[in-house]
């Protein structure tokens, strides 16, 4: 219980940290960014949404520091981000209310393919490290680990969708298919997202698989793997129930930095393929100076980064005893 | 001791490997005069060529040459990438050591600042704040990474200060009634520094990575010559569209090349630290 405590607490004072970085940020910065966006809408927008865009950027003279900090925390509280400019007069949380499911859908089915594979082979090529198959497959996951994402969805978007015509060149599914629930939107849908989904799976594979490799050598070496295998117990036995049962536990702490890694990859293979999802319009809003909309993004990713950390060090109390019970 | 460590080093087939790939980079960046044919920022011939026997990767669609342009972009991208990396260990370190070196209130403060940072995805905050500062250019971007990598190998070398604090001769040193300063920079450090180094090629991946990632959005200063920056313009002139392939895969894969030597080189450098790792 005092762990679950622990990581809630964890939880508010991180996301606390987030929302005072959002504020801080453009008031910080030498010559207010959002002077300069007003001037670039000035005609275009009603007093009314000056002013909120003053408020929320601290150009607000009257007031100081503290009572705008308030204010922005009440805004936030209250789920007003605002109104988007990029994408004006529409407000910047039914923006994002259309964006999320597409990014969610996405990143949330790859990176859980990404971490199957690369665990399972991780605990393949940590047992069977002296094999060749190990030798090669370690340099060739360090490679695709090292790609920039955007640059493999670049190429893959080019031999299969462009050259190939075997895959979709943008978007998240086909304009002429009816709208709503039917089959032949939901196959488009999935058709879709395979060259996306395949760009994450295959770049962040390497990172899930080095980290098991890794723990699963540290603790093959330990005692009573040595003890299980005296006693002669098989070695898939040995392997997956012994081994891999407790050299999973680091991937689930590394968790929320490798899902930092995978989000930021997933932006970037979204604006590649024009995927509508968080990324693109973060991309969007960053071409067409649209703080607010950027704000409420980014606040959105560490919301739903420390979600899934929570979740993940839930899982991981399930896991090893030796974290519920606070014995080191 | 600290040789015996070197020669080990290079009895590893994948630090070999990755001093290769880096030594090729680096020579490369200092001959890019004498190897490129022409300079990197002429605009001087036909637009959107293909590979030619003129034009090795063909020419932008402003008319310079992608082939120089690669070998020139070598020079900022690479000491972007060993510069920030270098900023990143050095925040690292100071984070890290002195939380676990202190521990108590300084550490718990510490660790609380490393573990957010730890948590923020660092891609995300950098677009933000390289999207506030108006001043677009290498400085931005070295600053923007630093500030936002760092914490990973805080953590790590925030534990190892404390497996090695626990240790006799670091306790020696305390009692005999050293200063901080000098338990930290004599005793402390030297004894970490394979870790450091291997830390400062993860950094330094990290930052080769983002920077391509940052330029490619057009957060970077568009008009320097850098691998990022090529695919920036590739990019915003449909590269792919026009068939130039040519034009995104040599500069991403000059990319994606420097990034695995330094994957290499921080696997290397843990499998030799760590002695679980190592080959019976």
């Amino acid at each position: 219980m005092k762990y679950v405590l622990k990581r809630i607490t964890f939880f508010i004072v991180t996301a606390w940290v987030a929302l005072t970085i959002n504020f801080i940020l453009p008031r910080m910065m030498p010559g207010n960014p959002a002077q300069a966006m007003i001037a670039k809408f000035h005609g275009r927008l009603n007093p009314q949404a000056i002013h909120a865009l003053k408020i929320a950027f601290g150009i607000d003279v009257q007031k100081n520091l503290l009572l705008q900090y308030i204010d922005y925390i009440k805004r936030i509280l209250t789920g007003d981000f605002g109104i988007s400019l990029s994408f004006f007069p529409s407000p910047v949380n039914q923006i994002l209310s259309y964006a999320i499911p597409w990014t969610l859908g996405l990143v949330g089915v790859s990176t859980v393919i990404a971490f199957s594979i690369g665990t399972l082979l991780g605990i393949r090529t940590a047992w069977r490290r002296e094999s060749t198959s190990s030798g090669i497959i370690i340099p060739i996951f360090l490679f695709l680990n090292s790609m920039p994402y955007f640059w493999f969805a670049l190429l893959i978007s080019y031999l299969f969708a462009f050259k190939l015509k075997w895959f979709p060149l943008v978007g998240a599914y086909s304009l002429n298919i009816p709208k709503g629930f039917n089959l032949a939107r939901i196959a488009s849908i999935l058709y879709h997202a395979i060259l996306p989904a395949c760009t994450i799976i295959i770049t962040a594979t390497g990172g899930w698989l080095l980290t098991m490799r890794n723990n699963m050598i540290s603790v093959l070496s330990d005692d009573y793997v040595a003890f299980a295998q005296a006693k002669g117990l098989p070695d898939k036995v040995i392997e997956y129930k012994y081994a891999a049962r407790n050299a999973i536990l680091p991937s689930f702490t590394g968790f929320a930095m490798a899902l930092g890694f995978v989000i930021s990859g997933a932006l970037l293979t979204e604006i590649v393929f024009s995927y509508p999802g968080i990324g693109y319009i973060l991309y969007q809003s960053v071409l067409n100076l649209d703080y607010p909309l950027m704000q409420a993004i980014f606040l959105f990713i560490m919301i739903a980064v420390l979600t899934a950390n929570f979740i993940a060090d839930l899982f991981y109390a399930l896991l090893d005893p030796r974290v519920r019970t606070g014995a080191e | 001791m600290i040789m015996d460590q070197i020669m080990s080093f290079f009895k590893i087939k994948k630090s070999v490997a990755g001093m290769i790939i880096l030594l090729f980079f680096i020579l490369v960046a200092i001959l890019a005069p004498y190897i490129a044919p022409y300079s990197p920022t002429s605009m001087e011939f036909m637009p959107l060529e293909h590979p030619n026997s003129q034009h090795l990767l063909g020419t932008t669609a402003t008319g310079q040459d992608i082939f120089s342009r690669v070998i020139w972009g070598t020079r900022l991208s690479l000491s972007v990438g060993i510069i920030t990396g270098l900023i990143t260990i050095a925040l690292s370190i100071m984070m890290g050591i002195t939380a676990g070196y202190f521990g108590g209130i300084t550490d718990g403060i510490l660790s609380m600042i490393t573990n957010i940072f730890l948590v923020i995805p660092g891609l995300p905050l950098m677009i933000i704040i390289a999207a506030y500062i108006t001043v677009k250019g290498v400085m931005t971007i070295i600053i923007v990474i630093s500030i936002t990598g760092w914490a990973w190998g805080a953590r790590v070398l925030r534990s190892q200060a404390m497996t090695l604090k626990s240790r006799d001769f670091i306790k020696a040193s305390v009692i005999v009634g050293e200063k901080s300063s000098h338990v930290i920079f004599s005793d402390i450090l030297p004894n970490m520094l394979s870790l450091i180094v291997a830390e400062f090629f993860g950094s330094a991946l990290y930052a080769v990575l983002s920077e391509a990632g940052l330029e490619f959005l057009g957060l970077g200063d568009a008009n320097a010559v850098t691998w990022g920056t090529i695919l920036y313009w590739a990019q915003n002139n449909q590269a792919i569209l026009l068939g130039q392939w040519q034009w995104i895969a040599v500069p991403g894969l000059c990319i994606a090349l420097l990034g695995t030597s330094f994957a290499l080189l921080n696997f290397a450098v843990d499998e030799l630290t760590n002695p679980k790792l190592r080959r019976r």
